[in-house]
């Protein structure tokens, strides 16, 4: 490519056009710095104007949510005439199996509910707050968020759980009038409380960053892991309903394991915004221990 | 056939339909900015759990731009057009805005030192850019520090160091678009 003129010559607007430029973009690289520091040190800082970008873009998440779900439909159906002899045999054998386990869940249902009313606690299986589509991500970032169709005109507020039907997905981190974003369980910033489901071992899910969810053992000693042990939310903290599927186990470590989240957004279409399941627990651990609790009702 | 060329049909047609165009200077400035302002907000359309393996769109076509038409974007544009893009990338707010910032000083600076380039001198100048700006990224974005996080972030970088020849050639096609000659003169 031939070289433009680099030269201003003699023209002082010229030189002066050229050197205002070169003024504005270095002031540029000065307020750039400044935002920066203020948003790490304060990450909500800047969400008013972010969440009323995403309310402007957010007809084309939905788009591109649809499509994506009748996208994935199409191919489905059309493997689905591949492989259907051996998936049928394969199916009959998993219904004789999946007949006798459901024998066995009704019986442990029946003993469950039981016990429940001996301890006598209520269903505590809250309704959702709203259900909302996945409607894109930041997948050019190194953080992982994901918005959704619900904001603050739903019912949404920061810190509801979000859940497909396959698990946990993540948190409601900011909210925008009809737009959400939402802290996935992979984000490296991300820690859930769990526990693994056939005992007690307690545990904190970390996000990677990479896809993987780290565990870590609150009781450190031998390490009882073992890979396929799957963890469900412990209830701790306050914000997620216990015993929702959280992820399974991989690869074990010394102080814990690495694990895969059961419920991948990029797998789900439509998402359940679940309400803080223990919102006195959540004001308490923002409280000094040394005041009493504001509102002693809400604690339950 | 030497014949051919001088067949008329092969002349350029100056009828009275387009003899006294030029292109529209709306167009002309609105499609590089709206180009970069569409390439931040396409990534947030892909849904990805576990990597961010999309590559900056947004600023792949500001150097595209840059490189492509040298004075076309005043040096101050990474001020506006990175308070854009932070608002959909998910890192924090200004960081594109310094990054981009100091990508254009960076390469006036380039383009003071080698004012005669090819396409592979450009190229070269888009990988240094874009290696640095995923990396810095990643530095700028607030995610803890871990060895695993900095290894999911590779095929980011890969794919971005090895779009530019497309990002080069939709530039042009949009440049061709934006020089349309349609406005008449009267």
């Amino acid at each position: 490519m031939a070289p433009q003129s680099r030269r201003s010559g003699h023209s002082r607007k010229a030189q002066y056009s050229r050197f205002t430029s070169y003024l504005v973009a270095s002031i540029g690289v000065f307020i750039g710095a400044f935002l920066l520091g203020i948003s790490l040190w304060q990450p909500g800082s800047f969400s008013g104007i972010r969440g009323v970008a995403s309310d402007v873009v957010e007809p084309v998440g939905q788009a591109g949510a649809v499509t994506r779900a009748s996208g994935g439909g199409l191919l489905d159906t059309v493997a689905g005439y591949f492989y259907a002899g051996s998936q049928n045999a394969a199916l009959k054998s998993e219904l004789e199996t999946a007949r006798i386990r459901l024998a066995e869940a009704e019986a442990t249902e029946q003993e469950n509910a039981r016990l429940k009313e001996l301890l006598g606690l209520a269903e505590a299986n809250a309704e959702p707050v709203t259900l909302a589509r996945i409607t894109g991500s930041t997948a050019s970032s190194a953080r992982r968020f994901a918005y959704i169709n619900a904001g603050r005109s739903d019912g949404v507020s920061s810190g509801m759980p979000v859940r497909s039907e396959r698990g946990i997905v993540g948190r409601v981190l900011e909210v925008a009038s009809g737009t959400s974003r939402v802290l996935l369980l992979t984000d490296s910033e991300s820690v859930l409380p769990v526990r693994r489901t056939k005992d007690n071992v307690v545990a904190f899910a970390e996000g990677r960053g990479d896809g993987l969810l780290r565990i870590r053992l609150i009781n450190l000693g031998i390490n009882p892991l073992k890979p396929g042990d799957i963890f469900v939310t412990s209830g701790a903290g306050g914000y997620y309903q216990p015993g929702v599927a959280v992820a399974v186990l991989t690869e074990t470590r010394p102080d814990g394991g690495l694990a895969q989240m059961i419920a991948d957004p990029a797998g789900t279409d439509f998402v359940r915004v679940e309400p803080i399941w223990q919102p006195g627990a959540v004001d308490a651990a923002t409280q000094s221990p040394n005041d009493p609790l504001s509102d002693p009702a809400s604690a339950r | 056939m030497i014949k051919s060329e001088y067949e008329p049909s092969r002349r350029p047609a100056f009828t009275a339909r387009n003899i006294n165009r030029e292109a529209s200077p709306f167009l002309s400035t609105l499609v590089p900015y709206s180009s970069i302002v569409i390439g931040s907000i396409l990534p947030t359309v892909v849904v990805s759990s576990s990597i961010g393996f999309v590559p900056p769109l947004g600023f792949l076509l500001l150097i595209g731009w840059r490189l492509m038409r040298p004075g076309l974007l005043p040096s101050w544009v990474g001020l506006p057009l990175g308070a854009i893009d932070d608002l959909f990338s998910g890192q924090p707010f200004g960081s594109a805005i310094l990054l981009w910032s100091l990508t254009m000083l960076a390469i006036e600076w380039f383009e003071a030192r080698f004012p005669w380039r090819g396409f592979a001198q450009d190229w070269l100048a888009a990988t240094i850019a874009t290696g640095l700006y995923v990396v810095l990224c990643v530095a700028a974005s607030g995610a803890s520090m871990n060895p695993a996080l900095l290894a999911a972030m590779l095929p980011q970088l890969l794919l971005s160091l090895l779009l530019y020849p497309i990002i080069a050639q939709m530039v042009s096609s949009l440049d061709k678009f934006r020089l349309m000659p349609i406005r008449e003169i009267r």
